[in-house]
């Protein structure tokens, strides 16, 4: 069954890689979002999933019942979904902004970082002053 | 919760910034206040630190956990030597870097947040230092990366958004391999608190789940401190930042994913075993492609985020030798190249003051125009280096004695050839900005304002310090390796609460 279930991860996460290499910077995040989600579902199988009672105790009982469910990996699970969802809407409004500045999503295009003092082009002095470098 | 006041040392390095940072962000409109909250947490920080250097001084290690759960069930918080002595680092850093903030931060960044984000992202570095639980160490991990991605577009500028998308993919992907490793270990091991993790691995014996989650912790953490074959990211988005927060970045946040990886390999991984052939070659990567890539850089923070990489591969060279005179060198070379690293960052920022940009073809003279700034640039640069008698000689020289008694010659030539091609970079540095006339006569000369020659002269004392007396330093860098060859009484203490109280015995 594991196995199985293994399979399935691997598939998820093999589709997340393949979007993340992708140049478009969408993709990339849709690509994040399944390794995460791929991720989540191996810390929910290392807790041992199976036909389990649920670990709930009953009043008065100071142990779970022999046998029932781990309920550390919903925990786990539920702070990585929460930290997961709020980092990848920050890069959504990351590239939202991008778009809007920079006007496209193409990661080739994308090189306004790399150009500051980049060795292939020569400094023109009369250029008017980067966008960097107006803030001081 | 019946917590000592020793051991509730733990907690005051994360819980001031945390607090000031809230308080920072009630005072949103207020900018003033915000700055002066600010300060005032960076110099409570700082003295917090001090309070648990002593504390680690006088009983080894502390632990402390919460929620009233008993130790490998609730979420520790552990300091040892190691650790408590980044935490130190880090509150005398950020002070220094928030008093050259006073110069530098502009009030366009105050509006956008700077200081709760500043505050908030010392607070997760500190979290990351103590914390003795693994996926707790992730929760901090992520709210690292977020306060760090809110400061790396600080002012929206085009570069910083470009920067920023490809700091933003990579990094999310080193904390979902990190994520992933802890699951895989968690269903080998059942358990996430480190010191249980550290008794129980080793019982498992060979197992492939162990082997995958060690090289995936490998991998995580090296994508976050820019080990060789996944450094990319970092070249390519440091610089686009303002340079107070660049200099935080470039001395702390590489280095808690170096902190991480020697914290889990020693404790769970046996030092790295059965990786230690791959890590070798990771560190001579590491130091070699670092330093190429500074040469062909025309702007400083280009050059400088360069060798953040390549130095970074002279400490993970000490994981790589695993030997405790390694182990010693690798913390004397953390604790010296934060300290060196961000002075020379600063360093940058009042360069850029003065002569208006950043690429060196176009600046020029400042060695005539201002004599001071030249000076303070020389004792970094050159301790960067390892020119004696400055901390990083020492460093160097301990690192490189260390992998020529663990019969690693070529490590050692490996990095004896970087350190020369560091003085290259550096007297690249100094000629074209220092040296040079001045290629564009400037109307009037500005002078570096007061809180920056403040800043860096307080880092660049430290330095020089450290140069002139390093056996302090080194025997507690020995110390701290001990504890990390042996890691007995970091189990002890953090398993059984009890034995806080009375003075950690046993272990050196």
């Amino acid at each position: 069954m594991n196995l199985i279930y293994a399979a399935g991860f691997s598939a998820i996460m093999a589709i997340g890689l393949y979007l993340l290499l992708s140049r478009h910077i969408i993709r990339m995040i849709y690509g994040v979002m399944l390794i995460s989600a791929s991720v989540n579902l191996v810390i929910f199988l290392a807790g041992r999933i199976g036909p389990n009672p649920p670990p709930v105790m009953m009043l008065g009982e100071t142990m779970l019942a022999d046998g029932s469910a781990n309920p550390l990996p919903q925990a786990l699970v539920l702070t990585a979904i929460v930290i997961g969802f709020s980092l990848v809407s920050f890069v959504v409004a990351l590239a939202l902004k991008t778009y809007r500045r920079l006007g496209t999503l193409d990661s080739r295009a994308l090189n306004d970082a790399e150009a500051l003092g980049s060795p292939f082009e020569p400094p023109r002095p009369g250029k008017a002053r980067s966008d960097e470098e107006r803030d001081s | 919760m019946m917590a000592g006041f020793s051991n509730a040392a733990v907690l005051w390095p994360v819980l001031v910034p945390i607090a000031a940072s809230a308080l920072c962000m009630m005072l949103w409109r207020a900018p003033r206040w915000q700055r002066a909250v600010h300060l005032a947490a960076l110099a409570l920080m700082l003295a917090a630190s001090l309070l648990l250097l002593q504390t680690i001084g006088r009983h080894g290690v502390v632990a402390l956990t919460f929620g009233g759960w008993g130790p490998p069930f609730g979420i520790s918080f552990v300091a040892d030597r190691l650790s408590a002595a980044m935490v130190a680092v880090t509150a005398a850093l950020a002070l220094a870097v928030g008093v050259y903030g006073l110069a530098s931060t502009h009030r366009r960044q105050v509006r956008n947040g700077v200081y709760p984000l500043f505050l908030g992202m010392l607070a997760a570095v500190n979290g990351a230092f103590l914390t003795g639980d693994i996926f707790n160490l992730y929760v901090w991990f992520e709210i690292m990366l977020i306060t760090a991605l809110g400061l790396l577009v600080i002012d929206k500028s085009r570069a910083q958004l470009d920067g920023a998308m490809k700091y933003a993919i990579l990094n999310l992907l080193s904390t979902l391999v990190f994520l992933l490793a802890i699951a895989i270990l968690y269903g080998a091991a059942g358990t996430l608190n480190m010191a249980d993790l550290a008794r129980v691995v080793p019982d498992i014996g060979d197992s492939t789940a162990l082997t995958v989650a060690s090289a995936l912790f490998l991998v995580g953490f090296g994508i976050k401190a820019g080990y060789f074959p996944m450094f990319f990211w970092l070249p390519a988005s440091y610089h686009t930042m303002s340079i107070a927060t660049l200099a935080l970045f470039a001395g702390l946040l590489t280095k808690v994913g170096v902190y991480a990886c020697f914290r889990v390999f020693t404790l769970m991984f046996a030092g790295g075993e059965a990786l230690r052939e791959a890590i070798a070659f990771m560190a001579a990567g590491t130091m070699v492609f670092g330093v190429f890539g500074a040469a062909v850089q025309w702007d400083v923070r280009r050059i400088l985020s360069f060798h953040i990489i390549s130095q970074i591969g002279y400490i993970l060279l000490g994981l790589a030798l695993g030997t405790a005179a390694a182990f010693a060198g690798a913390i004397f070379y953390i604790i010296h190249h934060i300290i060196v690293k961000a002075n020379l960052f600063l360093i940058a920022g009042a360069m850029h003051r003065v002569s208006g940009t950043y690429d060196l073809r176009r600046c020029g003279g400042l060695m005539r125009s201002h004599p001071l700034l030249a000076l303070l640039f020389a004792v970094p640069a050159l301790s960067l280096a390892g020119i004696p008698p400055l901390s990083g000689f020492w460093a160097k020289f301990l690192v490189i004695d260390a992998s020529f008694k663990a019969d690693a010659a070529w490590l050692a030539a490996v990095g004896l050839f970087v350190g020369l091609l560091t003085i290259f970079s550096m007297s690249k540095i100094w000629i074209e900005a220092f040296w040079k006339r001045q290629p564009v006569e400037r109307a009037r000369s500005r002078a570096v304002p007061l809180p920056m020659v403040l800043g860096i002269g307080a880092l660049a004392l430290i330095t020089v310090w450290i140069g002139i007396r390093p056996e302090m330093l080194m025997r507690y860098s020995d110390a701290a390796a001990a504890s990390l060859v042996e890691p007995r009484s970091y189990i002890a203490t953090t398993l059984d609460e009890a034995s806080i109280t009375a003075p950690a015995g046993g272990a050196p």
